[in-house]
């Protein structure tokens, strides 16, 4: 079943220097249940593809269906139906666990018992449970990030969107995450899409990979296709059949090349 | 849905007001400043309609508070931005007006609640004003906040840092001070300067409290100055409405 499909989708901004087509024409499919990982250099229009695929920003060209609601005439139904969290994640550095929770569970229209109940079961699925009367400035990075996902998850959402939810986590916190997300998929049938730039994050998480690279889709397939199709073999490095692809790393600040 | 959702808003940022009662006494400073600095130099000076130098200067106060108060208010959502609270918010089904009437509502409580203060403070120091004109005081604070407080967020939500709103805001603020006659009667000044005001909506208020804290209540003052706030805030939270359901589109 299909749960994400976007034809011609395209989103172009005006700056001073003159119109920038951050996405330019993106045709992608996602099945439920699928982990799929957006994987692109920077500034290829991952986080402006998860905007618009979540209301936060209207496309100027293309359509898009989001968990059987359409993008243009029902975003209440998109945003009912799928939960996103940014890469700057969304809580206030004031506010205490619980107090984000509740809140948010208020914001997905429960009633102030139900968003309480629901806050304590979030807090303890994710491990969150001692730390709820904690002002979330105080939290580490791993907490922080948990804590993020768990006010994405709130409404149990068939579609969750990640954007670069490992970047500038610790080894051991990327592997909890990564534990997380593949507990969502085989526990709840939930759909993730996250954007990385971390080539082993997307060749170890991601059922299926797109990479995008100027606004368009560049490939797609498992990890094990694109190595094959790009690089030659299987077994070769997801980095080579990257480099292959665009030509370049897929960030500055992502794995340096083995020398 | 909308009250809803807007009583929900409202309770998460007058909670984080609370949470910070320093921010609530330290806006009342610079008001007080005036208070206890300029107010007594105006006792004894002819200022013209036969009333106390305190009568003229607390309304002025009052709506200098509103007015500085409310408009730097949208530095607080560039903040909820920056941390991505805002979009945070945008994905769930919030209605997109809550998320801005519950932040101005907040704002409106919190500086009438400031103006309580400062009259109390003005008591002391020796104003004596009939408290419905009081009361209707209090009234022109909360619509003159409900209207900058709305078109600051408005203009925060469309730019990306505090150094691209504090020049704006500080721009327009000053000159509309200047120009509303807070601190002193305009029509002690030439007559150029005196219409000139007239084109500020806040001249208008001020000289209504003035009315207001004279006792004298049908004017044309009060009529002028009830329908300028009103016309004011309706338009302002139009337009903020506007901006926040259009936002990021």
């Amino acid at each position: 079943m299909t749960v994400i499909s976007t034809s011609g989708l395209a989103r172009t901004f005006m700056s001073r220097t003159g119109p920038v087509e951050a996405v330019r024409s993106l045709d992608m499919t996602v099945a439920a249940g699928e982990i799929v990982g957006l994987l692109g250099p920077n500034g290829a229009g991952k986080t402006t593809t998860l905007r618009m695929l979540t209301t936060l920003l209207s496309p100027t060209g293309g359509a898009a269906t989001v968990a059987g609601h359409d993008l243009a005439t029902d975003p209440a139904g998109v945003r009912e139906r799928c939960g996103y969290v940014a890469q700057s994640g969304g809580v206030d550095p004031h506010t205490t666990v619980r107090e984000e929770l509740v809140t948010q569970g208020r914001m997905y229209r429960l009633g102030r018992a139900g968003a309480v109940a629901r806050a304590t079961e979030l807090a303890a699925e994710l491990g969150l449970s001692d730390l709820l009367d904690r002002r979330t400035a105080t939290l580490s990075g791993g907490q922080r990030r948990r804590l993020d996902i768990a006010m994405g998850l709130t409404h149990r959402p068939a579609v969750l969107f990640l954007d670069e939810p490992t970047t500038g986590l610790d080894p051991g916190s990327r592997a909890d995450l990564w534990d997380l997300v593949r507990r969502l998929r085989d526990t709840d049938g939930t759909t993730v899409v996250l954007t990385t730039h971390y080539l082993d994050e997307a060749d170890a998480l991601a059922d299926r990979l797109v990479v995008v690279d100027g606004g368009l889709v560049a490939a797609e397939g498992t990890p094990a296709q694109l190595k094959t199709r790009y690089a030659g073999s299987p077994h070769a490095s997801l980095q080579d059949a990257f480099l292959a692809l665009t030509g370049r790393a897929p960030a500055a600040d992502a794995a340096p090349l083995a020398v | 849905m909308l009250l809803h959702d807007t009583a929900l808003v409202f309770g998460r940022y007058a909670r984080q007001t609370l949470r910070s009662r320093f921010q609530i006494l330290f806006g009342i400073l610079m008001p007080l400043l005036y208070l206890l600095f300029f107010g007594p130099l105006l006792t004894g000076l002819p200022l013209g309609g036969g009333v106390d130098s305190w009568q003229v200067l607390v309304p002025g106060l009052l709506l200098q508070l509103g007015l500085f108060g409310a408009s730097f208010a949208g530095f607080g959502l560039i903040i909820d931005k920056s941390t991505g609270v805002v979009e945070r918010m945008r994905v769930t089904p919030v209605s997109r007006a809550a998320l801005l009437l519950g932040r101005v509502l907040r704002d409106a409580l919190l500086f009438v609640f400031q103006a309580v203060l400062l009259v109390l403070v003005a008591v002391v120091m020796g104003l004596r004003a009939p408290l419905p004109g009081v009361l209707i005081g209090f009234l022109f604070v909360g619509l003159l906040t409900v209207s900058l407080a709305s078109l600051s967020y408005a203009l925060a939500m469309r730019v990306s840092t505090p150094q691209e709103f504090g020049p704006v805001i500080n721009s327009l603020t000053v000159p509309a001070m200047l120009l509303s006659g807070l601190m002193l009667p305009m029509t002690l000044g030439p007559k150029w300067l005196d219409v000139l005001s007239h084109f500020t909506p806040f001249r208008y208020l001020v000289d209504a409290v003035r009315d207001a804290y004279a006792g004298t209540y049908a004017t044309a003052h009060m009529l002028y100055g009830a329908l300028v706030a009103l016309g004011f805030a309706a338009l302002a939270v139009t337009v903020g409405t506007r901006v926040f359901r259009k936002a990021g589109a």
